[in-house]
């Protein structure tokens, strides 16, 4: 026999799953770590065909735990220990929905996604269109993302952008313990590809948790009524916006923050019912500016309801730069202060 | 010209001699003399939609084709090893192994007339989609591969690639994940010696097959042109892969002897006696001889085998030809599962667009339908 074989280990069998943990059956206090990981138990109790695969979310539970305790629970056939390679974890659960899974993929850290990106919007984003509806990709990309951490390069950025302006993937951002709860259960339900932006620095930040569903995630949502600016933000900065919108009100300016939620497709009719009311549109996101979502938005809105405007819309976003070293990420990122000057400037003072 | 390397497994020699091999012969034991006859035809048949293929390109009715000239043994040996329920994960040249797998014979040249995206149904053929980005599709066998392990099945996938995706990083990957998960995949390499117009060489400095035990996957080097050795070793890899065995690797070593697609011109970069050398080796003729040895090649199976074949190329045509043009607004579908707001705004503002012609209320005028393109390039 000419077989070429050489004698290798088996992949390592662990141990089984341990006893059972219900999902989350009451209001709970959680961080978004963990609401992000009561979501993720309760999909995969939902629905046996749900697997997480990555790197480093079995026995660690991920390198922000966001998958503790899930493997021992699920075991290694639902939560799964890839070996390092981006491309062929998005890959992998291409395959594995072909085969009717429905695969939750973690990129450990933003700056990580572009070796899978040609498998992201080349296979997953197009596969539904391409074969005329025929092979459904319900796949969940997990990601987290965005600065504020002092980490080195590529840990911190916000590659969302790339993403909207793929054709074919839904793209989430959340900002606190309720959405991270409630949409990474609509993600993983949902049966188009679905890019879930985790707000990294915000993960070890508590709050209550209902264990319901909510609001559909394509639809943007009011934090903080106002009447004079709307603040349109998404992921990390939704919290920074509330405390600017306080700020502002504290200084006799009434600032509307809309939390996205949804990047692709923006609630636009949600956007455009508060310019109306609000007439002026100040959009925030850590992202560079250039071809950045604020850009579509400004330009979006401008379309719906250009007559409505009192001043022109202004973008308070990252610099045009690759992501700073951390002691200069302040002055990239930006912050109640930054994002008070945009709101100064839309209402002309 | 290239050197022919023959460091391979070979059951029938190019003058059509069977050649016993103590390990791979037990795997053809049922390939009687009706079977041979039955993988000649095939191998008839699916040259000849290669030819009227190339011929409707030439015709205007296709935009492009992907010949497989050359390539029809090691398609169909290792295509008819399969069983229904394994699931193939292929390359574009891959035409006769979607005829194996029952592919519609229009359903065939959809893409290429730009029909649509793709051509089938996966799920009705246990074939997927075509890929088009090179050697994506090894990622897929293995995660379908994987999915099959999880569920306890003795299914297995098997995916196509050629010598120049073997540079890229997805098969690579590929490989790395299917060794460390031990999956039921089959990595099926047909070697034809160029990519595009960079000869294997540019590629790999080793033999192909030589690779795969890196990763801790055994591999075979067959000749891609017997369609025997092909059989046995797509067998052989099957059985590992069916009896928990997990992944095996083959590189079929054969030739393109037509162009990448009806866009090139090999001419340019081909030396014409590599390719004539490759003609004595021819995959069809081979089988022909070995069938003619056995007294089996008599003018009524002949004219059988013909008519057959010239039946195909009239359905592929008549289809081909008879494609409908897909509707202007469908132009939106299927982009999501699920409804998607912004997406159904541009529909609705490009449907009161069209609306606006008076010639044609729902459809484009001739002024505005798109004009179907003829790609050139790199495809």
């Amino acid at each position: 026999m000419t077989l070429i074989d050489r004698p290798m280990s088996h992949a390592p069998v662990r141990t089984p799953a341990a006893a059972p943990v219900a999902g989350l059956t009451e209001t709970s206090t959680l961080t978004v770590a963990k609401a992000i990981n009561a979501g993720l138990r309760q999909a995969m109790i939902d629905d046996p065909k749900v697997v997480l695969l990555g790197e480093d979310i079995g026995a660690l539970g991920g390198v922000f735990r966001v998958t503790s305790d899930l493997l021992a629970q699920f075991g290694p056939h639902r939560v799964i220990d890839t070996p390092l390679a981006e491309s062929a974890i998005i890959g992998t659960a291409v395959g594995l929905a072909y085969r009717g899974y429905r695969p939750v993929a973690e990129i450990q850290f933003d700056g990580f996604i572009f070796p899978g990106f040609d498998q992201i919007v080349n296979q997953v984003a197009k596969l539904h269109y391409r074969t005329q509806g025929a092979v459904r990709m319900p796949i969940t990309i997990r990601v987290p993302f965005g600065g504020g951490i002092g980490a080195a390069e590529h840990h911190s950025e916000s590659p969302e952008a790339y993403f909207t302006h793929a054709s074919g993937l839904r793209v989430i951002a959340v900002s606190d313990a309720q959405d991270a709860y409630s949409l990474i259960r609509q993600a993983i339900a949902c049966d188009d590809p679905v890019l879930y932006f985790e707000p990294k620095r915000r993960y070890h930040v508590k709050g209550e948790v209902v264990p319901q569903l909510g609001e559909p995630m394509e639809r943007a949502v009011v934090v903080s009524p106002g009447t004079e600016v709307t603040l349109v933000c998404y992921g990390a900065l939704v919290a920074t916006a509330r405390d600017a919108a306080l700020a502002a009100a504290d200084e006799g300016m009434s600032v509307e923050v809309i939390d996205l939620r949804s990047l692709a497709p923006v609630d636009y009719a949600a956007v455009e019912a508060s310019v109306r009311k609000t007439g002026r549109l100040v959009v925030t996101h850590e992202a560079a500016n250039s071809g950045g979502l604020g850009g579509e938005i400004v330009a979006s809105i401008t379309e719906r309801c250009f007559e409505y405007l009192e001043a022109a819309p202004v973008r308070v976003t990252g610099f045009d730069i690759p992501y700073p070293a951390a002691k200069l990420e302040r002055h990239h990122l930006p912050d109640l202060d930054r994002i008070l000057a945009g709101v100064d400037r839309v209402l002309g003072r | 010209m290239t050197a022919i390397s023959t460091d391979f497994i070979q059951l029938l020699s190019p003058l059509g001699e069977r050649m016993p091999h103590a390990d791979f012969d037990p795997w053809l034991a049922d390939i009687d003399t009706a079977a041979l006859a039955a993988l000649y035809e095939d191998m008839v048949v699916v040259r000849r939609i290669d030819t009227e293929a190339t011929a409707l390109q030439r015709q205007g009715e296709l935009g492009l084709w992907p010949p497989l000239l050359g390539q029809e043994a090691a398609q169909i040996g290792s295509a008819r090893a399969l069983r229904d329920d394994d699931y193939v994960f292929p390359s574009y040249r891959e035409n006769g192994v979607a005829y194996c797998r029952g592919v519609g014979l229009t359903d065939l040249v959809k893409v290429w007339r730009g029909s649509a995206q793709s051509g089938w149904d996966p799920a009705s053929v246990r074939m997927a989609t075509p890929a088009i980005i090179i050697g994506a599709q090894t990622l897929h066998a293995t995660g379908w591969a994987l999915g099959a392990r999880f569920d306890g099945a003795d299914s297995v996938a098997v995916t196509y690639f050629g010598d120049g995706a073997t540079s890229e990083g997805d098969v690579n990957e590929a490989l790395v994940f299917a060794a460390s998960f031990q999956v039921p995949v089959v990595f099926f390499c047909q070697n034809n010696q160029w990519a595009i117009s960079e000869p294997v060489g540019v590629q790999a400095h080793a033999d192909i097959a030589s690779r795969a035990p890196g990763f801790g996957i055994p591999s075979l080097r067959v000749d891609g042109n017997d369609v025997l050795a092909v059989m046995a070793a797509t067998r052989i890899a099957l059985d590992r892969a069916r009896t928990g065995n997990g992944p095996t690797f083959i590189e079929a070593v054969t030739y393109r002897m037509g162009p990448h697609t009806t866009a090139d011109d090999p001419t340019r970069y081909r030396d014409p006696a590599d390719l004539a050398a490759w003609g004595r080796r021819d995959p069809v003729l081979r089988l022909r001889a070995l069938l003619e040895r056995l007294g089996h090649l008599t003018p009524e199976f002949e004219a059988q085998i013909a008519a057959r074949a010239d039946a195909v190329a009239a359905e592929l045509r008549a289809g081909c030809i008879a494609l409908p043009d897909p509707p202007a607004l469908s132009v939106f579908d299927h982009v999501y599962a699920t409804p998607h707001a912004g997406l159904d705004r541009q529909r609705d503002e490009y449907a009161g667009y069209l609306a606006g012609f008076d010639a044609a209320p729902t459809e484009p005028t001739a002024a505005t339908q798109p004009v179907a393109s003829t790609p050139k390039g790199s495809l």
